[in-house]
């Protein structure tokens, strides 16, 4: 009946998971999309400098005592007329040096951006879950609470949780609070996605027979959710949850220029933009300009990744 | 003889992947006669559909016809571009697929998908496309033709769609009908319908036929002559009763053998050591010999033997023993 | 004692529109009896197969006697416990225990990000049980190799997938597998080795088996007795030798004269008539009376009941 030789005594192990990455399509057509990884490298070196900034950044712009305001307004590259002092990127009105500030301000944006896309996966994936696969009543009501969400513009529902919360903290924490606000705030206004897309594959997942498998030997619902499904539904979440993530630092941004997000002290490269539009019809271009482009070149990148990675991760199109 | 409706010489399709290159269909010939069935059976994976394919110009790419030649009525088809392609499909070749739904659109009624196909080709007037139409209808007995003409894809059951699929390949009066496991969807009681709808209109109108299946008893009742198709080659090609009671290839006797009505009577079913070779490992030689029980080392060597009509890819093709 | 007892089962399903759409057509609901009245007995150790066409209720009684469905009228008694109404969660576990299934599409039926070895052991581990070694020696007894464990699914073919799903069916040491069309998707050479390695694990653990098939020449070569169905109800019961030989009941006479034969060259049968109803509004009388030539004005109004005759059980007015 075998038609296979007795194995031999010392099995092979399995291969690595590593090993299991670098053979598999996926990594192939990530190497074959010069997009894809020219995004992956400028993504990365981003997150790396954002991440290292306190060591690579020339100065601390936010330690008083570093800064000169008699080197204000020094433009790009070239010496200051007073002190002789140069700065790559230029200084703002007080003398920071701009490079310095896109390096700390990226720190901002990034994790309130990962923060808040993490905390809008979480809540979606499990109510999606739930909703899938309990149906009934329970999907009825988180469906209908994720409608009404839709009804209002994301912005407007950030706008609302930082009025609210602004409110209700004491004066002399706003500032630290004002983060977890942003977080909590782009969080709530993107988890619909997510859950709608993770409720959908569950739909499909739990008629297939893997979970009858399963269920037919007393698994718990729980760990059917958790252990069978989850893993199932999760390539189209890490693509929205990509695309998310540039969404997050665009929303992120537009709070902070508009003044309802990020503290001056802790600014982040929406704030950052707020105060250089301030000086851009009296020349001081540099200000405004190399954080722009920054956070262009951040959401940019994070997004052709992310639709690379749609691509990728869809079967028909393989 | 006259000429064959479809003559296929040597075709080989390929497809270009990062293990290299893959080739689904490997020098295959086989002639379709006017008013002739001809089944092409093999099990997944044989390459059986992705033959039909190249004949009508829809692989998918990156497969494409790598060599030989596909003849339609004398004329070569396999060079013609996608808009003459376009034309031979509706005109010269009907098509009828597994899934009813991927030939009828699904917001068009069937009496307008059925009329515009015959505008398109036939030189009538569009009164007599309709009155045509109704007749169609009628006659692959959809009952109340006259009626249900009005009616979208959606409102009939499976059986019916694939009736009215038949009248939509056969509306232009093709000289070819590309069968792609026509009944496999069905339940037996309507595929028993479906498989005497499609030979009877065959018949009267001498259409050729390429039924492809993988049910050894639709290929018995239905085909005159077969094409035992194994990992994209051609295994054994010859009249129906001649290939099914006295198989000369191997692989074909041990397919006939491995049915549970072969073995009646018997514990154990006859049975195939191992699997069909996936299209990126397949072995020197015959594709068959590493699960052939007569195999010999000329077997294992190139170059391989190829089938041609009424001889079977085989060094050593069985001649004399007869399946029970 | 017989190991499986059936009785009166009966199953319907709610496929109403939504409450709105029902609201604004003013249709009321819609109700689809998938099964219905259904009695049968199976001895351990031998082969039961059901067999009809799409609609018959086949697998929905399948799904019924491994507990993934709750019958809405009738019990199932496995070995004298109905899981249904077991309040005892000792009881009802050993009873899952000792049931298994076989699905039929071997590439749904394994969980894609799982190993094999996890997937093959979860019965067991399910329980806390000891797993060590298990899914290799299981490989082996299903015809595969140990070194499979650490592969996933999507590296195998159809038919050793349906070789892992038979290892996973086996894991818990059950006595009876139902076995959901278990070959329907595999090629005629596969489908024999597959039902070769069930005949022999039959043989060797003394399983019992449920063969649900659509495909006569399986359920013919396989089993000990057959039960044929048509639209949810039981309407000939008998054994292979029997049933091949000499239908009794028209629809049975028609199926296995619709089958393709291997035989059957250019065979030039009158196909039979008409199509399966639609099970939301089955026919009265019996069920079959539209298709059947024989029917009498009784068989439009009176359903026919299972009678014994001579071994078998048929539910048609006019056999005997």
């Amino acid at each position: 009946m075998t038609d296979h030789p007795a194995p031999p005594k010392d099995l092979p192990k399995d291969p690595s998971r590593l090993r299991i990455a670098l053979q598999s399509d996926f990594f192939y057509s990530f190497r074959r999309s010069p997009v894809a990884v020219v995004s992956a490298v400028i993504v990365l070196t981003m997150v790396l400098a954002a991440l290292f900034a306190p060591l690579i950044a020339p100065t601390n712009p936010f330690d008083p005592a570093s800064l000169n305001l008699m080197n204000g307004f020094t433009p790009p590259s070239t010496p200051n007329a007073f002190t002789g002092d140069s700065f790559v990127l230029g200084t703002d009105d007080q003398g920071r040096d701009v490079l310095s500030t896109i390096l700390y301000g990226m720190r901002i944006s990034l994790f309130v951006g990962l923060a808040a896309v993490l905390f809008a996966m979480v809540l979606g994936i499990s109510l999606g879950l739930l909703s899938g696969y309990a149906g009934g009543w329970t999907d009825t009501v988180i469906m209908r609470a994720a409608d009404v969400q839709l009804t209002f513009p994301s912005i407007l529902v950030a706008m609302l949780i930082f009025g609210v919360a602004k409110g209700v903290t004491p004066v002399e924490y706003r500032d630290q609070m004002a983060i977890w606000v942003l977080i909590v705030a782009i969080g709530l206004s993107d988890w619909v996605q997510f859950a709608r897309v993770v409720r959908g594959a569950t739909l499909v997942e739990k008629n297939k027979d893997y979970v009858a498998a399963a269920r037919l030997i007393g698994r718990r619902p729980g760990a059917i959710m958790m252990r069978h499904i989850l893993p199932n539904v999760l390539s189209p979440v890490l693509v929205i949850a990509t695309i998310s993530l540039a969404l997050a630092i665009i929303a992120e941004a537009t709070l902070s220029f508009l003044g309802v997000g990020a503290p001056p002290t802790q600014p982040s490269l929406g704030t950052l933009i707020r105060i250089g539009q301030g000086f851009l019809f009296s020349g001081e271009w540099w200000i405004l300009f190399f954080p722009a482009i920054t956070l262009l070149t951040l959401a940019l990148s994070v997004n052709l990744l992310g639709d690379w990675l749609r691509d990728a991760l869809n079967p028909r199109l393989r | 003889m006259a000429d064959p409706v479809l003559s296929i010489r040597d075709l080989t399709v390929e497809i270009p992947t990062r293990h290299g290159i893959l080739r689904p269909v490997d020098r295959v010939s086989y002639d379709i006669a006017q008013g002739e069935i001809l089944g092409v059976v093999g099990e997944s994976g044989a390459g059986k559909s992705m033959a039909g394919n190249a004949v009508i110009g829809l692989l998918t790419p990156p497969a494409h016809i790598a060599g030989g030649e596909i003849r339609l009525n004398g004329q070569r088809i396999d060079t013609l571009g996608p808009r003459a392609l376009r034309r031979l499909r509706g005109k010269d070749i009907g098509m009828v697929f597994q899934d009813p739904l991927t030939s009828l659109n699904p917001l068009i009624r069937i009496g307008d998908q059925l009329t515009e196909t015959m505008l398109t080709h036939l030189d009538i007037s569009r009164k007599e496309a309709e009155a045509r139409a109704i007749a169609a209808l009628d006659e692959v007995g959809i009952p109340g033709a006259a009626r249900r003409i009005d009616s979208y894809p959606h409102e009939f059951s499976g059986g019916m769609r694939q009736r009215v699929v038949i009248a939509l390949a056969l509306c232009a009066e093709p000289s070819l009908v590309i069968a792609d496991e026509p009944t496999t969807a069905l339940d037996v009681s309507v595929q028993a319908q479906i498989i005497a709808l499609l030979k009877r209109l065959c018949r009267e109108r001498g259409t050729a036929v390429m039924l492809i299946t993988h049910d050894m008893g639709v290929i018995a009742e239905t085909a005159d002559r077969v094409a035992v198709m194994y990992a994209g080659r051609l295994a054994e090609l010859g009249p129906v009763r001649d290939v099914l009671t006295k198989p000369q290839h191997p692989y074909t006797h041990g397919l006939m053998a491995s049915t549970p009505l072969a073995s009646r009577g018997q514990a154990r079913l006859h049975q195939i050591p191992g699997a069909m070779p996936r299209l990126d490992a397949v072995p020197d030689g015959c594709a068959f010999h590493p699960r052939c029980p007569a195999a010999q080392a000329r077997c294992t060597a190139s170059p391989r033997p190829v089938a041609q009509d009424g001889a079977a890819a085989c060094w050593f093709p069985r001649i004399k023993q007869e399946v029970s | 004692m017989a190991l499986v007892r059936v009785e009166t089962l009966s199953r319907v399903f709610d496929v109403s529109k939504p409450w709105l759409n029902r609201v604004l057509e003013r249709s009321p609901k819609t109700y689809l009896t998938a099964v219905s009245d259904v009695s049968i007995e199976i001895e351990a150790r031998s082969t039961y197969a059901l067999v009809g066409e799409s609609g018959s209720g086949k697998s929905t009684i399948g799904r019924m006697l491994v507990g993934l469905l709750a019958p809405s009228g009738g019990t199932v008694e496995i070995d004298g416990v109905d899981l249904a109404q077991e309040r005892d969660a000792a009881r009802v576990a050993a009873v899952r225990d000792r049931i298994q299934m076989i699905f039929q599409d071997p590439f749904a039926s394994l969980n894609p990000r799982w190993k094999v070895r996890d997937i093959i052991t979860e019965p067991v581990a399910a329980r806390g049980g000891d797993t060590s070694g298990l899914a290799e020696e299981l490989l082996e007894q299903v015809g595969l190799s140990a070194r499979d464990a650490g592969k996933f699914p999507h590296e195998f073919s159809g038919g050793q997938r349906q070789r892992i799903c038979i290892a996973r069916a086996l894991a818990s040491k059950p006595e009876l597998i139902i076995c959901d069309e278990p070959t329907s998707a595999l090629d005629v050479s596969v489908q024999a080795q597959v039902l070769n390695l069930m005949s022999d694990l039959k043989d060797d653990l003394g399983l019992t088996y449920v063969l649900i098939s659509h495909d006569l020449t399986v359920v013919q070569h396989m089993a000990d007795r057959i039960g044929v169905l048509y639209l949810g109800r039981l309407v000939e019961e008998a054994t292979p030798d029997d049933l091949f030989a000499s239908p009794r009941h028209p629809y049975t006479q028609m199926l296995l004269a619709a089958a393709p034969r291997m035989d059957g060259f250019g065979r030039d049968i009158p196909p039979p008539e008409g199509e399966i109803p639609d099970p939301t509004n089955p026919p009265k009388g019996c069920a079959f009376h539209p298709r059947c030539a024989l029917a009498t004005a009784r068989c439009r109004s009176d359903r026919p009941v299972l009678r014994d005759l001579g071994g078998s059980r048929v539910a048609c007015h006019l056999a005997e």
